[in-house]
């Protein structure tokens, strides 16, 4: 088997055995990335030198008897989202266009010491706000499975590479579903764990209580892999739990008999496509095939979940991003005096000014919608009625996921409620693209941990996905149920046509 | 205590502009008092909740003050704190006049 079309699991036994070097595993990958990027928009950076040093320095050490770490060679692709010290950070923002960070984001360093091999930065929406990919700064990136729609987001490249065989692993944030609808619309696997299991150090900040990190691969299997090395404390993250880390791969291979899986009625209302509920119904069935059991379960508050989150993710998204001034890193304005046509004028002191025009020509329109949103309902007079209010709603929504994880371990359902859109369908209608994180908002506002994998596909070829949402800490019972399910069904090794199939 | 939706007028988003720090134009001004409408109008259905005795939840996890030992550790020095700066003088951030008009129409 070539290295494109192995799972991490194996490549990372193939490397270790010696019957592939690191640089021709990294080498097989850059070279696919550089043939098929054009048309995907992928990644924004492609580190080749730094790869094939780094894989050299570990066929050397191997080579010589050295110790080398748990992942020695394997390629990772990093979400831009995450600081990287020897590649730029963007956000796929043109405010951070060019930054390159002084340090190394938590994950990032985790990674290194583990052998890890990167291959580059994937494109985004900017700052992770968005649910298409098409709010980045840089392009959109195309689904592999047709390059006309979009690959869900805000981790789009990181779904679509994977998906196109551009990298083994790669890794995801997801503050309100964007590690696990873009691995749902792209047919991988992507897990968001518990809020806490993973540093956010050198995470940049979109929504500091919703903000986690998480691995997004083809199978449940390669994501316990990585998580074996993300998760964990991290003493320069106030957040991060203090508790041990399990042999996530150990703990994949257990019987289904006895697990008790919810189904949430109104997850099947008029808003879900057909072939979508069929899917997961599908996946139901196979689950219970496996030995679990299916009980309809109620959260009663879901359907405020969409309207909790646009006003908890904005609020902390403007407190966040005031950090972007144009004094320390990040863009900053011409020189004042060099006035643009049509600004309304009336700023406090130059150095307001300053701040003003830098970061209205750094962000893009949905990054500057939601720092206005999120301003406006923090604001004297609105602070209670939208903010505080809110977070009382968030209590709600938590306690009816604590309420139903007292009758059953995990929660199943659509990941979203469509296949993968067009590119441009939802473009002119902020609001009908916030509708798209209806199923996953929950997960994040609770602070629990859920998984996405591919669940089949519809008749024109785009792939369902199928989530699982689990108590805080339940990663293994995620990883277990979501491996049992890949033990029993191929959908998770489909290849998309589009961009051809992998072959070195 | 009311969450009935609320209408946003141009003032009203001109004034949470500056307040964001963000410059708008009449363009920006016009097209975001509308989607900004829309979307107070749509969130504004938690007013639907009855929440009186509901305590807010800023955090999902139940939150402690962390401490670390009072040791000494190493932080960036100056060179890399400023190794992005948009304008520096190698030691400090340059930045225009804090105080005075912005001479601006």
């Amino acid at each position: 088997m070539q290295p494109l079309e192995m799972s991490a699991v194996d490549l990372v036994a193939a490397l270790r055995q010696g019957d592939i070097t690191a640089v021709e595993s990294a080498t097989v990958f850059l070279d696919r990335i550089e043939a098929t990027n054009g048309s995907i928009n992928a990644f924004l950076a492609v580190d080749r030198e730094g790869a094939l040093a780094r894989a050299a320095d570990i066929d050397a050490r191997r080579k010589a008897g050295k110790p080398v770490g748990p992942l020695a060679g394997l390629p990772v692709a990093l979400k831009d989202v995450l600081c990287t010290s020897d590649m730029p950070t963007t956000c796929a923002s043109k405010m951070l266009e060019g930054f390159r960070p002084p340090y190394d984001a938590d994950v990032v360093a985790r990674l290194r010491r583990a052998d890890a091999v990167f291959l580059g930065k994937t494109n985004m929406d900017e700052f992770a706000m968005g649910g298409s990919n098409e709010n980045s700064a840089f392009g959109p990136v195309r689904n592999p499975w047709d390059l006309s729609r979009t690959p869900g987001g805000s981790s789009g490249g990181s779904a679509a590479c994977v998906a196109g065989d551009m990298a083994p692993v790669a890794i995801g944030s997801d503050t309100g579903g964007s590690i696990r609808q873009p691995a749902g619309l792209c047919g991988i696997t992507g897990l968001k764990p518990t809020y806490g299991r993973v540093s956010r150090r050198g995470l940049i900040a979109f929504a500091s209580s919703l903000d986690q990190i998480g691995p997004m691969a083809r199978s449940a299997a390669d994501c316990a892999l990585i998580m074996e090395t993300i998760a964990g404390h991290d003493p320069g993250d106030s957040t991060s739990l203090a508790v041990d880390v399990p042999r996530y791969t150990d703990l994949l291979d257990r019987p289904l008999a006895g697990v008790r899986i919810g189904r949430v009625p109104e997850h099947f209302a008029a808003g879900l496509d057909p072939e979508v509920a069929k899917g997961v119904e599908e996946a139901f069935a196979v689950l219970m095939a496996a030995g679990a059991t299916v009980h309809d379960v109620q959260l009663p508050h879901a359907k405020y979940g969409i309207p909790t989150y646009y006003l908890v993710a904005p609020c902390e998204a403007s407190s966040n991003l005031a950090r972007y001034d144009g004094a320390h890193y990040g863009h900053r304005c011409k020189d004042l005096g060099q006035r643009t046509a049509g600004h309304t004028g009336g700023f406090e002191s130059p150095l307001v000014e300053m701040y003003c025009r830098s970061r209205a020509e750094g962000f893009g329109p949905e990054v500057k919608r939601r720092i206005m949103l999120g301003t406006y309902a923090l604001s004297a007079g609105y602070y209670e009625a939208y903010y505080a209010k809110a977070l009382r709603v968030r209590r709600l929504i938590r306690q009816d996921y604590l309420d139903a994880f007292q009758t059953v371990d995990l929660i199943g359902g659509p990941v979203s409620a469509t296949p993968a859109f067009k590119l441009g369908e939802k473009t002119d209608d902020p609001l009908a693209m916030y509708l798209v994180d209806l199923y996953t908002v929950g997960t994040n506002l609770a602070g629990v941990g859920g998984i996405s994998f591919p669940c089949g596909f519809t008749k024109s070829g785009l792939p369902i996905g199928f989530q699982l949402q689990a108590p805080p800490l339940a990663e293994p019972l995620l990883l277990q149920a979501a491996d049992r399910f890949q033990r029993l069904t191929d959908w998770h090794r489909r290849r998309p046509q589009a961009v051809g199939v992998a072959k070195t | 205590m009311s969450t009935s939706p609320q209408t946003l007028t141009s003032k009203d988003v001109a004034k949470v502009g500056l307040l964001a720090r963000l410059a708008l134009s009449e363009a920006d001004l016009e097209r975001m008092t509308g989607e900004l409408s829309k979307i107070v109008g749509f969130v504004s259905m938690l007013g639907e909740l009855d929440t009186a005795d509901v305590a807010p939840l800023a955090h999902p996890l139940d939150t402690q003050n962390v401490f670390r030992d009072d040791v000494p550790v190493a932080s960036l020095s100056t060179a890399e704190a400023l190794q992005s700066a948009p304008r520096h003088d190698g030691s400090c951030f340059l930045v225009p006049a804090v105080l005075g008009d912005s001479g601006a129409a």
